[in-house]
């Protein structure tokens, strides 16, 4: 009953999509109020059908009805009650309604929200959103129902891939998806200013809370996305680069230029053709992304069995959004007039090299994924494009980002002081230096190390500069500098919060990868095994019973400098439905250092083969991308205050406003 | 500066951008892709020992041998099989029967040394690659399970 009144719900939810879709752009091009006026109410009452079929697929899981193919095929009467609920979404059925009602909630929150919007604008965006709603929900309806039901229902599900037992499941992919989806919001309202042929300030004032939410929500998933593949398989990794990753990276990187680009727009009404181009490229990403992930199209260690008629659909989705987007854009960009002029030695200019580069590597990562294919395609050689190639094209892009970075905030707009800007960053270069020579000196690496490890360090200190820029430390007195810093706007800590995050981030990827020191080593009960400052003592296996899993335990004594400091248990753990093996690491973190331990298959008499990593600042990989991730709240913070509120051009004189 | 020259400084610029991701690019790709092939393709084509290729197939039943962290195996396609030395920590899904793929060298000697071994996250995919090695072989009949 529940699958067949959710099934209905989701077809209500597409003739609703189709209103949305259909109504309010005829109304904005007719200019009828009336028309334009349904967009709202649909929009809102489409997330709620969408959220009911939702809740009824998530109750139908709790309940454990294995009558429904769906439930059936990735869940288990003995699976703990999270797992229930996160395995919602561990499908291909269950993560595209995931999708599709994350697109709705953005919808209905611009519904909801939009009131100062000009109505036309709503109408048009609205009215975009709706048209994705209406090909996700399609695609949902007649390729990847969740909702079909299996006669005869069997006693006992199938379960869940137990990889995806895990809480990374329940926060990894909702992100992920609110990132995706959230450049939906500001690709409709590309899409609209391009129907409308206007864009102005304030289009971008609209823009850029949407692309900064997507983007805080991206930033946030992917870290997380690591931080699970990290602990939870069993390699010791934290990235890959492999094809479903980097179709997470694309819209990451044209959504950071997009940020940069729609600040132009918003603060001197130029590059706007260029910013409404990434709104619409952000959002074809995602969608590609999505095709890459859903389609089996490329191998990868994320793949997971798929339909290729699903591949083919999606492939249409993807056609018609991206070719009927730039084909709008080609046909009503040469209407958008040009806006303010500036130097090139300027902020604008600086934010334009940002987005050069960010682009540039957008255009490597897509590159080298989709070269692949490609190459099949043309000569039938099958080739595997790997980590090498993108940390030799992406790693010195980025590397080239990051060292110019600081000097973007210290420049003025329309006209900067680059020698100025330059003595400025002076001692973050010292500091930087300094530590290159004392971190290289003690611990060693390769050149590209070294470059890196001042790239970082540079990167974190001129972020610092910017702060001590902007309250004018050792210029004014103590109680002037609080007073300042409390004065500052939140967007301007938003802006040096993420330019440390990447620093720091970039940072614990030069540590992991330069410092990093790795045992592989066979022990008998009794064994030791040193690695860094740390002794491990191997005592034994055990055997331990879960829910729905057995696992035989292996128990080192972790000593540091003779005394106990931890008790690592690593675990070789077989998930009793479908006889599916997993490697549970156990990972001790000390400072922001961890002790990473992994065994295999142990051996008669207790003899284990053990895996140990000792990973110096490691932490700092995902620390970072959260204290972007808190820049971008802050920022968001920020507009909120200021939206519908004159601004505040006094503070203008003091500090350049952000 | 006038909005025409401004333009063509910023012409300039992201051609010296793009130029520069060009060229990384393609000095990359030359140097690092890695070239798939399956058993039957290697007994057939003579590929220099020491280049970093990809192999994939299906590991042979009855062919898996540990000795501590070694592992020996033979990968199959059906038509012909590879043996294959790794040394490290297998996947969670190798098996015997299961479809791999393999990253490493030929020995010089009919073997091959891998020093990746491809994991899976579910066990119904089965790498597009060995597949179609498969296909080639005659040797797929049903179609990529559910």
């Amino acid at each position: 009953m529940i699958a067949e009144l959710s099934h209905y719900a989701l077809v209500l939810a597409l003739a609703l999509a189709i209103m949305q879709a259909v109504l309010p752009l005829w109304g904005a091009a007719k200019n009828d109020a009336t028309l334009m006026g349904v967009a709202e109410p649909v929009a809102i009452a489409n997330f709620a059908f969408v959220a009911l079929a939702f809740a009824g697929l998530t109750a139908l899981y709790i309940g454990s009805d294995f009558s429904v193919t769906n439930v059936f095929e990735n869940s288990h009467s003995a699976k703990p009650l999270i797992y229930k609920i996160t395995g919602v979404w561990g499908n291909h059925e269950g993560s595209m309604l995931l999708w599709v009602l994350v697109l709705a909630l953005f919808s209905a929150f611009v519904a909801a929200f939009g009131g100062n919007l000009p109505a036309r604008l709503r109408a048009n965006a609205l009215g975009v959103q709706g048209l994705i709603a209406t090909a996700f929900l399609l695609f949902i309806l007649t390729t990847s129902n969740p909702f079909l039901r299996l006669e005869p229902a069997p006693a006992e599900g199938r379960d869940l891939n137990p990889i995806l037992q895990d809480l990374g499941l329940a926060i990894h992919p909702p992100l992920l998806y609110l990132g995706y989806v959230g450049f939906s919001i500001s690709f409709a309202f590309a899409v609209a200013a391009l129907l409308e042929g206007k864009i102005d300030a304030a289009w971008a004032r609209w823009v850029r809370p949407w692309t900064l939410a997507a983007w805080v929500f991206l930033t946030l998933g992917i870290a997380m996305g690591s931080y699970w593949a990290y602990y939870e398989l069993g390699w010791g990794g934290f990235w890959f680069w492999d094809p479903v990753e980097n179709a997470s990276v694309l819209p990451w990187l044209t959504g950071t230029a997009l940020l940069h680009s729609a600040l132009v727009v918003e603060k001197r009404d130029a590059l706007k053709i260029w910013t409404v181009l990434l709104a619409i490229l952000a959002f074809s990403l995602s969608l590609l992304g999505t095709f890459l992930v859903r389609s089996g199209v490329l191998t990868s260690v994320h793949a997971f069995a798929t339909d290729p008629t699903r591949g083919v659909f999606i492939l249409a989705i993807l056609a018609f959004f991206i070719g009927g987007s730039l084909a709008l854009f080609a046909w009503r960009a040469p209407e958008l007039k040009p806006g303010g002029i500036f130097a090139p030695v300027s902020r604008e200019g600086a934010l334009i090299l940002n987005n050069l580069l960010l682009t540039a590597a957008a255009a490597t990562v897509l590159t080298g994924t989709l070269y692949p294919l490609a190459l099949e395609a043309l000569t039938g050689e099958k080739i595997s494009v790997g980590a090498p190639f993108f940390n030799r094209t992406v790693g010195p892009l980025m590397l080239l980002l990051l060292v110019l970075m600081p000097a973007g905030p210290l420049l003025a707009w329309k006209r900067g002081d680059a020698l100025g800007a330059a003595q400025r960053l002076v001692l973050a270069g010292g500091i930087a230096l300094a530590a290159v020579i004392l971190l290289y000196i003690t611990a060693g690496g390769s050149l590209m190390a070294a470059i890196s490890l001042f790239v970082a360090v540079f990167a974190i200190a001129g972020a610092i500069t910017e702060f001590a820029e902007r309250i004018q430390l050792f210029r004014v007195s103590a109680g002037e500098l609080f007073s300042r810093a409390i004065g500052l706007p939140r967007a301007a800590y938003g802006s040096i919060f993420a330019h440390a995050g990447i620093g720091l981030a970039l940072l614990g990827i030069v540590a992991e990868s330069n410092w990093s020191t790795e045992r592989i080593v066979a022990l008998k009960p009794g064994d030791q095994v040193s690695i860094a400052s740390f002794n491990l003592g191997y005592t034994g296996i055990g055997r331990r019973e879960g829910p729905n899993w057995i696992e035989d335990v292996g128990r080192f004594e972790v000593r540091r400098g003779g005394t106990l400091v931890a008790v690592a248990e690593p675990a070789k753990r077989v998930y009793v439905a479908r006889g599916m093996p997993t490697t549970e690491a156990s990972i001790h973190t000390f400072g922001l250092g961890q002790l990473y331990v992994t065994i295999n298959d142990p051996e008669q008499g207790g003899g284990v083969s053990a895996r140990i990593y000792w990973k110096p600042l490691v932490l700092l990989i995902w620390l970072g991308p959260v204290l972007m991730a808190v820049g971008g709240v802050l920022s968001l913070s920020d507009r909120r205050l200021r939206i519908g509120a004159p601004r505040r051009a006094a503070r203008a004189a003091v500090a350049p406003a952000e | 500066m006038s909005r025409r020259q401004r333009r063509l400084l910023l012409i300039g610029l992201a051609l010296g951008v793009l130029g520069l991701a060009a060229a990384l690019a393609l000095s990359a790709l030359r140097e690092t892709i890695v070239f798939f092939h399956s058993p039957t393709e290697i007994a057939e084509k003579n590929i220099q020992p020491g280049t970093r290729i990809r192999i994939g197939g299906l590991v042979k039943e009855g062919t898996i041998k540990r000795d501590g962290l070694e592992a020996r195996f033979e990968v199959t396609d059906g038509g012909n099989s590879l043996p294959v030395v790794y040394r490290g920590v297998l996947p969670d899904l190798f098996r015997e029967g299961q479809g791999v793929v393999a990253e490493g060298v030929l020995d010089g000697s009919g073997g091959f040394r891998a020093d990746t071994v491809l994991a899976k996250h579910d066990e119904n995919y089965m790498p597009r690659e060995v597949v179609d090695a498969l296909k080639e072989q005659g040797y797929w009949q049903h179609g990529v399970k559910q």
